[in-house]
């Protein structure tokens, strides 16, 4: 029940911002996170966002992995 | 390789990435010591992902992932449910309720018996759609059924602030949310099965930050990290609990950094304090657990359902057989119950696990089709 899928927000219409998944959009209560901008990733859970995508740290931990993945790569090559 | 942010990244693809996945596996490998070691995943959304991604085939053979009490709808007392179905009997109550409650067994009947008896009972996506029915049916009372954790609860606080600032005087919430820090310390108290270190649910955590595992770590020596629900963060999540073991260390990591924060959603803990006090309450398998649940508040008592209209519970009665309280303390799994895939399926479901598509017996049911022979 603790489902809560990633989605990017569209539109902002007082407190409630239309989002976006893979072409299917749906309607996310923002009260719970007031600062957020279109643009912004959001966490939905049961029609309310509950919290804001940091996107700094997810692209960080990508990079990392992204990283160890190309040396276990390289090392397999040589 | 940089990887850059691109329009098309949309994170959850990136995180399911196979050659990230790999690398994380090969550095579980790497780290492995061979000690037998059990990991419970608590959040019922970890066990979906978990088998939807097959990660368990993927591990080393002594690491051991347990499902905990982390699914909501399996974790409801049987009389919360013969509360709701009672209420549903009433000539004035609508019932307004997320879809997975309706399966859900009481004691004689279910929530979806008595819609097909002509019970007025709607299933909503958000609360806030409980709201507008009652606006547009001014002559019932309607009953939201207010089930979840840390992450659902400031939800249904701001649907009752909401209740508050429209002066609706036909809609109340019948309380059964729940907290976990509790729950937690009940199941490490019961001592009935050895946990190395716990995988901690990302959405109770985006809600109430990270320092609520604390004790975890401190009191009781276990490490815990909290983890995303792509298969790269769990298996990361899985690998930053190993390399604790390997150390002997016990502290709380948060692999979950994009949508996880230390202190929390201050905003929603804001809401939650306001609308709701905590109460010793029920856990289905577990018994009463201190200050484990949350009532509404005085403040906001107008809204409580159970201080607006009486209900008279039958004498609740257990479902013979069903080992759903074990499983969820992670002592037993849908492979030692009897009932599993011969009586008991997601078609007709004896206990609340096998509803909830997040409950252990539902998920063994849909993932391991080798275990319905």
């Amino acid at each position: 029940m603790c489902l809560a899928i990633p989605m990017k927000i569209i539109k902002i219409e007082d407190n409630l911002a239309t989002a976006e998944i893979s072409g299917a959009k749906y309607k996310a209560n923002i009260d719970l996170v007031p600062d957020v901008k279109i643009g912004e990733y959001i966490i939905v859970h049961a029609g309310f966002a509950i919290e804001k995508l940091d996107e700094e740290s997810a692209m960080e931990t990508l990079r990392i992995w992204q990283d160890v993945a190309d040396f276990h790569d390289n090392r397999e090559k040589r | 390789m940089t990887i850059e942010k691109s329009d098309s990244m949309n994170y959850i693809e990136e995180y399911r990435d196979s050659k990230i996945t790999r690398a994380i596996l090969q550095e579980i490998f790497r780290h492995n010591k061979f000690i037998n070691t059990n990991y419970m995943e608590i959040c019922g959304g970890h066990t979906v992902a978990i088998f939807k991604h097959g990660l368990r085939d993927t591990l080393p053979a002594n690491i051991k992932l347990l499902s905990g009490p982390g699914c909501p709808v399996c974790v409801t007392d049987i009389s919360f449910i013969d509360e709701a179905i009672e209420l549903a009997k009433k000539k004035n109550v609508i019932i307004a309720t997320f879809g997975d409650m309706l399966r859900v067994p009481g004691s004689y009947s279910s929530l979806m018996k008595e819609k097909s008896t002509g019970a007025d009972i709607r299933i909503c996506y958000s609360a806030m759609d409980s709201l507008k029915i009652a606006e547009n049916n001014p002559d019932k009372e309607v009953v939201f059924i207010g089930v979840g954790f840390e992450t659902t609860a400031p939800a249904i606080g701001v649907t009752i602030k909401t209740a508050k600032q429209k002066r609706l005087q036909n809609f109340s919430v019948l309380s059964s949310h729940k907290t976990m820090p509790n729950a937690i310390r009940a199941l490490l108290d019961a001592d009935e099965v050895a946990i190395n270190g716990f995988i901690c649910p990302g959405h109770v955590s985006a809600i109430t930050g990270t320092t609520m595992y604390d004790f975890v770590a401190k009191e009781y020596n276990i490490p815990c990290v909290i983890s995303g629900f792509e298969p790269s963060d769990i298996l990361e999540t899985i690998l930053m609990l190993m390399k604790q073991t390997n150390t002997g260390e016990a502290k709380v990591e948060n692999q979950y950094t994009r949508g996880v924060k230390k202190e929390g959603n201050l905003k929603a803990l804001e809401i939650l304090n306001d609308v709701f006090v905590p109460i010793d309450i029920k856990w289905r398998g577990i018994g009463l657990i201190p200050s484990s649940g949350l009532g509404i508040s005085r403040r906001y008592s107008e809204f409580d359902t159970r201080k607006k209209i009486k209900i008279d519970l039958p004498l609740p009665k257990e479902i013979s057989g069903c080992i759903c309280g074990e499983i969820m303390r992670g002592v037993k799994t849908p492979k030692d119950c009897t009932l599993f895939a011969k009586v008991c399926n997601p078609e007709n479901p004896q206990g609340a696990c096998m509803v909830s598509a997040e409950g252990s017996c539902g998920t063994y049911y849909r993932y391991m089709p080798d275990m319905k022979k």
